[in-house]
């Protein structure tokens, strides 16, 4: 077996204790994989809980049943089950996720906040600074902003400095919640480059893209999550 | 420094761990049960309400209260876990002013206030022998520009500082030994928010530069989310839910959890 | 003796007892501070009452008694403690440094040196060389107690900071046989090295304090420092005004109105007995002559 992500029967249900003890089933029996060098988009209306399974993948919403298999070092890692230290030592070196907000930290220049991956695994501050300037001129962020932090920034700005911040290291498997929401032509197409880029680099991607030119573009494969949902 | 091998292997290996931990005032029970490992470069989060417990556990956990029930074991530079009610009191506070950091809430309590910045800095290294003004000196000063205060004030006493400066001022104080583990109590408690926001970001980056481990007690989960990996959450006296932090407050769990993450006021 | 009312040296035998216990105790624990039950005494505090009391338990009626008061024999307070002794115990009293068994000293090391079979006694006001930093009296004992002495250096670090170099001139911290650190008492650095590997026997009562303790005879006492900036003995610019001596410590002496002063000795046998064998300064021809010193 050689898939990046392997999901068996994995689910997901949120217990409302605030609201008189409501349980609300989000999905069920979620199972697919993905192999390195491969995009799977994940489709469904709103509310089918695409955000939910990324979510679970990347091991912030934890898992009611089944699992969830991550290939991570060379052996295959169980997020259901795994301890939050060996969720960490995954999210270092194998997923990273480009969210569609940036949770923006205060002070901190834009710059470092790109480049910021790349020293937590160990590169020089002035290596990776670079690579995070190279990526910001190709998302068009000006040079000029690049001392700034994002938090003062337009909400285009800020996706695209999470985007770089998103694609800047070198991680095997990439989570991409709905990366070129609020773009511009020009940029959606840099953000495309960047997923073909990472495809033939051999990451295994998962995505939720709403605009369907987009997807057509980046997927190779589509999965529907309608079947995995349990609401209604 | 060691050889990075036996630094690999001892990442590994906790750090700090407490077992059945509990303490009792007569028929009230502080805090009960508390059982956690805590590895290096982990920083932990303890959150809950006034009275949860938690402070008393932090308490416990430092050595400072000894505990009703359980114990906490500590593994000491030599690599051998020691059980903390065992230490010496010679032990104790030498493990206090090298190994360990305590930053209080209030930095008064933390800080010399009538001794300069510079003494405040030094101090621990004089009390594990440095005997060399020009170098406690230097040494001093780089700590001050790493927390971000003008050097031209490290002949002033922190009675003439501002409170996130004397905070600040606390944490070099704390992390000239290069302790392995820093206690922190509310650290950001009673600051304006924006000296909130510059500590948190100086104090996430020092943990991660120093590849420090830290017990950060807070009622503030935005504290708790930006410089915790994992997250306790108390009441009562009990830890009811854990777990990495983004986990506990995206997708908390239990009922008094949900209720804590959802007073959150939006930003 | 001619004062039967009291008993001998003022104290009774069981108060004597007790001070002898505790000034045992500090002998066999060099630098450290042994708690005891200090008495009234009639003077007031500050005015020596640790002293007079230890002085009290070591007389015997053989002793031969020296007190100086900033290195003078004929200030009030070493006459008051002189014919205080003279008349409860009758003991003899001296102030030649060399015929003395036991001196009581406020604030100065006698420049002759002590020989064997002496006892320095000092009069000590603040007993806790730590407390200026650390006010709690249960954390200085528990910090004596572990050898924490870090926050010593902390005030010498201060003195740099400020000053440039160690200002501490008197009541400067030493280090006693390599363990205990000790406030040698209002002493002016000047005299810290006497104190070390000295052949005559040194206690401190603070009465006030209610703190005993002592240096045995051949001990070592170290002044604190640092290796950029070790401790250094302060050197006047001039010799004495009256006997020329250039290695002792010196007092100012303002001479009129105008601000005009002369430096003399403070230990004034030390001076008189220089005098005495022909040493001369520049003022001691016409001690009167008005004249500044720039």
């Amino acid at each position: 077996m050689t898939a990046m992500i392997d999901i068996r029967h994995a689910q997901k249900t949120f217990t409302m204790h605030l609201q008189g003890g409501i349980e609300l089933p989000v999905v069920s029996g979620v199972t697919f994989q993905v192999e390195p060098g491969e995009c799977v988009v994940l489709s469904g209306p709103s509310g089918a809980g695409k955000s939910s399974i990324l979510k679970m993948i990347f091991g912030n919403y934890r898992c009611d049943g089944g699992r969830i298999g991550i290939r991570h070092q060379g052996t295959l890692v169980d997020l259901a089950s795994a301890e939050p230290r060996q969720i960490l030592s995954v999210r270092r070196a194998t997923i990273g996720y480009v969210s569609q907000f940036l949770r923006a930290v205060p002070r901190v220049a834009t710059l470092d906040v790109v480049a910021e991956p790349l020293i937590a695994n160990g590169m020089a501050r002035p290596q990776a600074q670079e690579r995070a300037g190279q990526l910001l001129r190709r998302l068009n962020i000006p040079e000029r902003l690049w001392p700034l932090p994002p938090s003062t920034f337009s909400g285009g700005e800020q996706q695209r400095v999470n985007i770089a911040r998103g694609f800047i290291s070198d991680l095997p498997i990439l989570l991409l919640d709905e990366p070129t929401a609020s773009l511009d032509a020009a940029n959606r197409a840099v953000v495309v480059e960047l997923i073909e880029q990472k495809k033939r680099a051999d990451v295994a991607m998962v995505a939720i893209v709403h605009d369907d030119e987009i997807r057509h573009l980046i997927a190779d494969r589509i999965v529907d999550v309608t079947s995995f949902a349990l609401a209604a | 420094m060691a050889d990075s091998n036996t630094a690999m292997q001892d990442y590994d290996r906790p750090l700090l761990m407490a077992g059945g931990l509990g303490k009792t005032y007569g028929r009230l029970n502080a805090c009960q049960d508390v059982s956690f490992s805590l590895y290096p470069g982990e920083v932990l989060a303890i959150v809950g309400e006034s009275g949860s417990g938690k402070s008393t556990l932090l308490q416990l956990l430092s050595a400072q209260l000894a505990p009703s029930s359980g114990k906490v074991s500590y593994r000491m530079r030599d690599g051998v876990m020691r059980d903390l009610a065992a230490l010496g009191e010679a032990e104790r506070r030498f493990l206090f002013r090298t190994d360990w950091g305590y930053v209080h809430q209030d930095p008064v309590l933390g800080l010399r206030m009538a001794v300069s910045a510079g003494a405040n800095v030094g101090e621990r290294l004089m009390a594990v022998g440095w005997n060399h003004y020009g170098h406690i000196r230097d040494t001093a000063t780089s700590w001050l520009e790493r927390v971000e205060i003008d050097i031209g004030r490290i002949d002033d006493a922190p009675r003439t500082y501002s409170g996130g400066m004397r905070q600040r001022l606390q944490i070099a104080r704390n992390l000239v030994t290069e302790p392995r583990l820093v206690f922190m109590d509310e650290p950001t408690g009673g600051l304006d928010v924006s000296v909130q926001a510059r500590l948190l970001d100086l104090m996430r980056n020092l943990v991660s530069e120093l590849g420090l481990a830290a017990i950060v007690v807070t009622h503030d989960l935005a504290v708790a989310r930006l410089l915790s990996h994992r997250v306790m959450v108390m009441k009562g006296g009990r830890v009811i839910e854990t777990g990495l932090t983004d986990q506990v407050l995206d997708d908390p769990r239990e009922p008094y959890t949900q209720l804590l993450v959802s007073s959150i006021l939006p930003a | 003796m001619n004062a039967p009312v009291y008993n001998f040296a003022y104290l009774d035998e069981q108060t004597k007892r007790m001070i002898r216990r505790a000034i045992l105790k500090a002998i066999a624990i060099p630098g450290y501070q042994v708690p005891f039950a200090s008495r009234e005494m009639p003077m007031p505090y500050g005015w020596g009452t640790g002293g007079v009391q230890v002085t009290a338990a070591i007389l015997g009626p053989s002793d031969v008694l020296k007190v100086i008061d900033q290195g003078s024999d004929d200030t009030t307070n070493a006459i008051s403690i002189r014919k205080f002794f003279a008349r409860t115990a009758g003991v003899a009293t001296t102030t030649a440094t060399a015929d003395a068994t036991v001196i009581q000293t406020r604030h100065r090391i006698p420049e002759a040196p002590l020989h064997g079979g002496q006892v320095l006694v000092y009069q000590v006001p603040i007993p806790e060389p730590l407390r200026f930093l650390e006010p709690r009296e249960t954390e200085t004992r528990r910090m004596h107690a572990l050898a924490e002495y870090g926050l010593m250096h902390v005030k010498l670090y201060e003195d740099i900071a400020r000053f440039g170099h160690i200002a501490t001139s008197y009541a400067y911290p030493v280090k006693v046989n390599a363990r205990y650190v000790m406030d040698p008492s209002p002493t002016p650095k000047f005299d810290n090295p006497k104190m070390d590997n000295c052949p005559a026997l040194q206690l401190f009562g603070a009465g006030r304090e209610k703190r005993i303790y002592a240096i045995p005879p051949y001990t070592s006492v170290v002044s604190l420092d640092f290796e950029d900036h070790p401790f250094t003995r302060y050197r006047f610019d001039a010799p004495c005004a009256l006997c020329g001596a250039d290695d002792s410590y010196l007092d100012e002496i303002v001479t009129d109105d105008q601000g005009s002063r002369m430096f003399v000795c403070s230990d004034t046998d030390y001076c008189e007995n220089r005098q005495a064998q022909g040493h001369r300064g520049s003022e001691s021809a016409a001690p009167h002559k008005e004249r500044s010193h720039g």
